[in-house]
């Protein structure tokens, strides 16, 4: 992975004297919350419910166990002994005192990590797939270039002031697992027909209020045109994105009222004047930021088959495990293990002091220490051998997270909700809760097969609900939670925004309807093939209305 | 029926402004303002509370007195009062007698 140089030292430890600085000076009232707010919010501390809340940026989600162990001992020592992963791979702590951050921030540091420009009108942290370097559909690894992009955002001082927020994701393969299409900017890395490698470009994806899918304005972009082109775009949505209105601030609003056709002319346009400048990538400065990210030393571990075979023999939970959570690596000695945060009935995302150093220990000694967050909330070791599945296994049992459930009904995203979230209209967590116990047999969950529940507890969408196969959407209504539930959303390669199927429910009637879905999904698949997604897009939301609201569904 | 809420500025702790002048842990010994005279009087504490960089995100909220027991109207004001709903462990209702 990248490893600070004497110039990333240096800023980050500049950034932290800063910050410490505006920290104590805040504390004693030197300067007023009106204006400690947008510096605090650059370095990732919000206010919420309970206490403040402190974002640390995982850059496109990648860990060691040396950085994991720090969040482990952060987490121990000066919030309450766990930590929450989100829906931007990044982590997030829900009750730092606002005194102890500076010390924080220093330790955070000593392992090459920070909190800059977690929150705030900003570049946010560059995500990526989660199963980048490891994957067998992969073109190329998408995480160099992602580097290059937080090399190039972090402080940029044309774009720390934007209209709103912008989140740019990279995928290096045909199947997206980043949710490209739901940022500002969406990167997929491919290569074209003379074998060169290079971007197609999605613009002015996003969730939040208004959901739309991101644009396709450029099937092809030369990867040494990938600052060039990138900073054409922010160029022109910082002059032409919208100041006045923040509901109306992100580049996707400026893209669907300036049409795809004419912004991608002013990008273009923009571009042209860019493209031959010092912007332009050289090759070299590439290949120092790929040898970063060489993939580790995959020796041959043939064994692996047959160990796998022998362990299935005496564990069917094990066979259960590898069936659900190992993912096809590209060498096929090895393979990639996602460890679920989704135990049955447990807060999605959440992960224990205890556990992270358990996590740290098993990727030092089965998974090259490296360790990755996905989107999805969950943790990922990229590269373990099969011989070792086991024995990763027995360890992530010892930790309570071997729940074999990854894309199945009860891997759920959910964010804090109004159990946390200052903005929060409605809890999301026990209504992930509450679904997660209602499906608890494994057997059932594989019976339904694929199939993403993501949760938000208001309007702004981070826990993805736009894009789940089944959306809820917490809101308030007369004093009360009411949920709102989307169908037919997808976050992947196709991606697509949930039909709103129909009045909400309470937060007591919410996890039947969820039933009475799945149920009517069962009744109408054509074979156990047909995923939940397929079945939706096939009849459309008629039955499903029928199921949840009869005879008031046809009045309507 | 009000009463005056904030977040401590060094911990982000919630607090509620008291009978007695001082910001609370607890919701239980809050002042509550019952009129409109009693209501200014609460807001224009917090605005200076506020401006003395002692509470930020400064709010009256509603509440209802249910068996003398002080119960905001919005379950929002319910959790801030008590601490998330899926971790008894955590927050004021943690704490020996605080919370609901």
């Amino acid at each position: 992975m990248y490893r600070y140089d004497e110039f990333d030292h240096e800023f980050v430890k500049a950034r932290v004297a800063e910050f410490s600085d505006q920290v104590n000076r805040r504390l004693a009232g030197e300067i007023t919350e009106d204006q400690f707010r947008p510096l605090r919010l650059m370095n990732g501390v919000y206010l919420q419910l309970h206490a403040y809340m402190l974002r640390i940026a995982i850059p496109y989600g990648t860990l060691n166990p040396r950085q994991l162990r720090m969040l482990a001992h952060i987490a121990r020592k000066y919030d309450k002994g766990y930590g929450h992963f989100t829906t931007r791979q990044n982590l997030q702590f829900h009750w730092p005192a606002l005194s102890d951050i500076p010390a924080i921030l220093a330790e955070l540091a000593s392992v090459e990590m920070h909190a800059i420009q977690t929150s705030g009108n900003c570049i946010r942290n560059v995500t990526a797939d989660h199963f980048a370097g490891a994957a067998a559909d992969e073109i190329a690894d998408p995480r160099p270039y992602a580097e290059i992009l937080r090399q190039w955002s972090s402080i940029h001082p044309e774009f720390s002031y934007l209209p709103r927020k912008f989140k740019i994701a990279v995928t290096g393969a045909e199947r997206d697992r980043a949710a490209i299409q739901t940022h500002d900017i969406g990167l997929h890395l491919k290569k074209n027909e003379r074998g060169e490698l290079g971007f197609a470009v999605y613009v002015g994806g996003g969730q939040g209020r208004t959901p739309m899918v991101a644009r396709k304005i450029r099937d092809f972009l030369p990867q040494e045109d990938l600052l060039s082109y990138v900073t054409a775009i922010m160029r022109v949505y910082n002059l032409y994105g919208r100041r006045d209105n923040k509901y109306k601030a992100r580049i996707k609003i400026l893209v669907h009222e300036t049409g795809t056709e004419e912004f991608s002319r002013q990008v273009e346009a923009e571009w042209a004047e860019l493209r031959d400048t010092e912007l332009r990538l050289p090759e070299a400065d590439i290949e120092a930021i790929e040898a970063y990210f060489a993939p580790p030393a995959l020796a041959a571990r043939p064994e692996g088959d047959e160990a796998v075979r022998l362990a299935r023999l005496d564990s069917k939970s094990f066979g259960d495990w590898v069936d659900q959570n190992v993912f096809t690596h590209r060498h096929p000695d090895y393979a990639a293990v996602t460890i679920s945060l989704k135990g049955i009935g447990e807060t999605p995302g959440d992960c224990s002091d205890s556990q992270m150093e358990a996590i740290a220990d098993i990727a030092e000694k089965y998974a090259f220490s490296e360790i990755r967050v996905s989107h999805e909330q969950n943790l990922i070791l990229p590269h373990v051998a099969r011989a070792d599945l086991k024995s990763v296994y027995d360890a992530l049992v010892e930790i309570g997270l071997a729940t074999p459930n990854s894309n199945l009904i009860t891997d759920i995203i959910a964010c804090p909700g109004l159990d946390y979230c200052a903005l929060a209209n409605a809890r999301s967590i026990p209504v992930a809760q509450d679904i997660s116990k209602r499906f608890a047999s494994l057997e059932r969950q594989r019976d339904i097969g694929e199939l993403k529940i993501k949760i938000s507890g208001c309007i702004n969408a981070c826990g993805h609900h736009h894009v789940g196969h089944i959306g809820i959407l917490g809101v308030e209504k007369k004093g009360a939670e009411l949920y709102q539930v989307t169908l037919g959303g997808s976050g992947d390669e196709h991606t697509s925004i949930g039909d709103i199927i129909g009045r909400g429910f309470g937060p007591d009637e919410i996890t039947d309807a969820v039933e009475k879905i799945v149920d009517t999904y069962l009744d109408l698949r054509l074979d156990r093939d047909e995923k939940f997604l397929d079945a939706y897009r096939r009849v459309g939301p008629a039955p499903f209305k029928e199921a949840l609201y009869g005879a008031e569904s046809k009045a309507a | 029926m009000k009463v005056l809420t904030g977040n401590r500025l060094t911990d982000g702790e919630a607090v509620w402004y008291s009978r007695d002048g001082r910001w609370l842990e607890t919701l239980a010994g809050a002042e509550v303002a019952e009129d409109k005279p009693a209501e200014e009087r609460l807001e224009a504490i917090g605005k200076a509370a506020f401006a003395n960089n002692i509470v930020l995100d400064v709010e009256m909220i509603d509440v209802d007195l249910i068996d003398g027991e002080i119960v905001p109207l919005r379950l929002r004001e319910r959790i801030r009062a008590a601490g998330p709903t899926i971790r008894r462990d955590l927050g004021k209702q943690s704490r020996t007698g605080a919370g609901h």
